[in-house]
């Protein structure tokens, strides 16, 4: 039996056992509908606002503040149309990256589409690292911008922005700043009063909860309408009978997180690092996608010439190793990604990436393996292509 | 999402590499994704005395389905005549591959071709006479063969 070696972590994690352990006796015996009033429910309901609670409290926000949601798809979404949607009479102007998730970049070209009044939207570019320049955002500010879209870490090239400088801004402007902190929430140190930061969006199954819920944080005071209209959950910004497994599933995730954060962040790091320094050095033509050193502690991301990512990551698959990449052969478009793109690679430089993430079960060994099968497998795909050294 | 075949030539490609001094080149590449194939022949003699590809080897730069198709086209063609090498067609390779993902099957159309222009150009390199057909072809896919040219400019320079 082939020993396998998942380094897909930014797409998907393992539930942590722990996490399995906290949700289970809310299948069965804390089943019930929180919004019923019996003890089936109030069991649920008190549950449910400890988790709250908890979620708030690593975020440094109160409970009250914190939404729940089925996906971070779904909190960008709420938090973007939301928020334009509740400011439709006075003002729409939204400033975003080009380096967004296409959940944000999708919600904004919505509301173009929908012809909302007044509605307009600036994309401010990246450097060759992926990093923003806050000046730039400054600049773009104008007198109807009503929000500020910003991804935390980039969920490709693992790129850490100014959040806190971006936030100092948008208050000083008098805009709303929302964060997508997807791929940052349980992996880096995140406050929402310290960073400036108006709404976030924070997601389970990327830190070892359960798919199927994510919240978002709304600062009290901050009016946006809701998607879903129905019973009134979620103080009315989010109807649907509360997932209530799920959200102790996400709340024991996160506590766990902040719990293990400063020691799997180091450990981490000293993988991701001796992953990049071997790739670099053992694979001529191997450049890194991202920044050095402002990057998610778990994101390594590679790209290699003349060779394409879908084959990379096929071959390493045979190794038993999961990885991922996004080449235009693997995208439903066969268009190269913008995040690729918008770092200034041309659309061959972005065909040869690989995406390697780690977790907190990824070892030592792990990476060893990876350094000794990985140059094996860019050689053979280089034996194969046209283009050559 | 792949069928065990394509896995197959994808692991274990058939008949990769360069021919020394070939009969033929056929170099074609999709402009909307950027993959890219050069496939080469060497023409031999049946024992009729007709022309058939004696050897066929290719390059190719592209996803799992790109070298799968190139793998079995050039197991196709081995062996065939002229005539019959440039009538195979997309169909053929993707069954022989028990079936290629909808979004892929450009790849199977991009190795058909480029074995297409490699007989084009050992015809008309020996000034022999090229059916219309082929010759529209060929048209058309040197008009994408010079914007793929373009786009790998940096990496096709003599070093």
């Amino acid at each position: 039996m082939l020993n396998k070696i998942y380094l897909d972590y930014a797409a998907a994690t393992p539930i942590d056992p722990e996490v399995i352990k906290a949700m289970t006796p809310y299948f069965r015996e804390g089943f019930g509908n929180s919004a019923s009033l019996h003890s089936f429910g109030q069991e649920a309901k008190e549950v449910l606002e400890e988790s709250r609670s908890i979620i708030a409290t690593a975020l440094a926000a109160r409970p009250k503040e914190i939404i729940f949601t089925s996906s971070a798809t779904e909190s960008n979404n709420l938090a973007i149309k939301g928020l334009l949607l509740a400011n439709r009479e006075k003002s729409g102007h939204i400033i975003t990256s080009l380096i967004e998730h296409d959940c944000v970049l999708n919600s904004i070209k919505w509301l173009e589409q929908m012809g909302i009044r007044h509605f307009a939207a600036s994309k401010i570019p990246v450097d060759k690292y992926g990093l923003i320049n806050p000046g730039d955002i400054e600049k773009a500010i104008r007198k109807d911008t009503v929000l500020v879209s910003i991804i935390h870490a980039n969920n490709e090239i693992g790129t850490i922005q100014p959040i806190r400088e971006i936030g100092k801004i948008c208050h000083k402007k008098g805009v709303y700043f929302h964060t997508d902190a997807a791929q940052s929430f349980g992996k880096i140190p995140i406050n929402v009063n310290s960073m400036n930061i108006d709404l976030l969006t924070a997601s389970s199954h990327k830190m070892y909860g359960p798919k199927g819920v994510a919240c978002l944080f709304v600062r009290k005071g901050i009016k946006i309408e809701p998607l879903f209209h129905g019973g009134g959950h979620e103080a009315g910004l989010r109807s649907s009978t509360t997932n209530t497994p799920a959200i102790v599933g996400f709340a024991k995730a996160v506590e766990i997180c902040h719990r293990e954060m400063e020691k799997e962040s180091k450990r981490q790091t000293k993988l991701r690092d001796k992953l990049i320094k071997g790739v670099l050095t053992e694979i001529d033509g191997s450049y890194l996608n991202g920044h050095p050193q402002k990057r998610l502690p778990n994101n390594a991301n590679f790209r290699f010439e003349f060779v394409e990512g879908e084959s990379i990551v096929m071959r390493l698959d045979a190794f038993g190793i999961a990885a991922s990449t996004a080449s235009a052969c693997s995208s439903p478009k066969l268009e190269p990604s913008h995040v690729l793109l918008a770092i200034g690679l041309k659309p061959q430089e972005a065909h040869g990436s690989l995406r390697l993430s780690l977790g907190k079960w990824t070892k030592e060994k792990d990476i060893d393996y990876v350094l000794k099968v990985l140059p094996q497998i860019i050689k053979k795909l280089r034996d194969i292509s046209p283009f050559k050294h | 999402m792949y069928t065990k075949k394509v896995m197959q030539h994808f692991r274990k490609p058939h008949n990769y590499g360069k021919i020394r001094k070939p009969d033929g080149i056929g170099k074609v590449g999709n402009i909307v994704c950027g993959d890219v194939m050069w496939l080469y022949i060497k023409v031999g003699k049946d024992k009729k005395g007709e022309e058939i590809l004696e050897d066929v080897k290719f390059e190719t730069f592209g996803c799992v389905a790109a070298i799968a198709t190139s793998s079995v086209v050039t197991n196709l063609a081995r062996g065939k005549t002229l005539n019959e090498a440039t009538d195979i067609n997309k169909n053929e390779v993707v069954k022989h591959l028990g079936g290629l993902p909808p979004i892929k099957i450009h790849c199977s159309i991009l190795a058909a071709d480029a074995l297409a222009e490699a007989i084009y150009n050992y015809l008309s390199k020996n000034k022999r006479p090229i059916s219309t057909k082929l010759q529209k072809r060929h048209k058309r896919l040197e008009q994408e063969r010079m914007i793929i040219e373009e786009k790998y400019k940096d990496w096709t320079k003599e070093p």
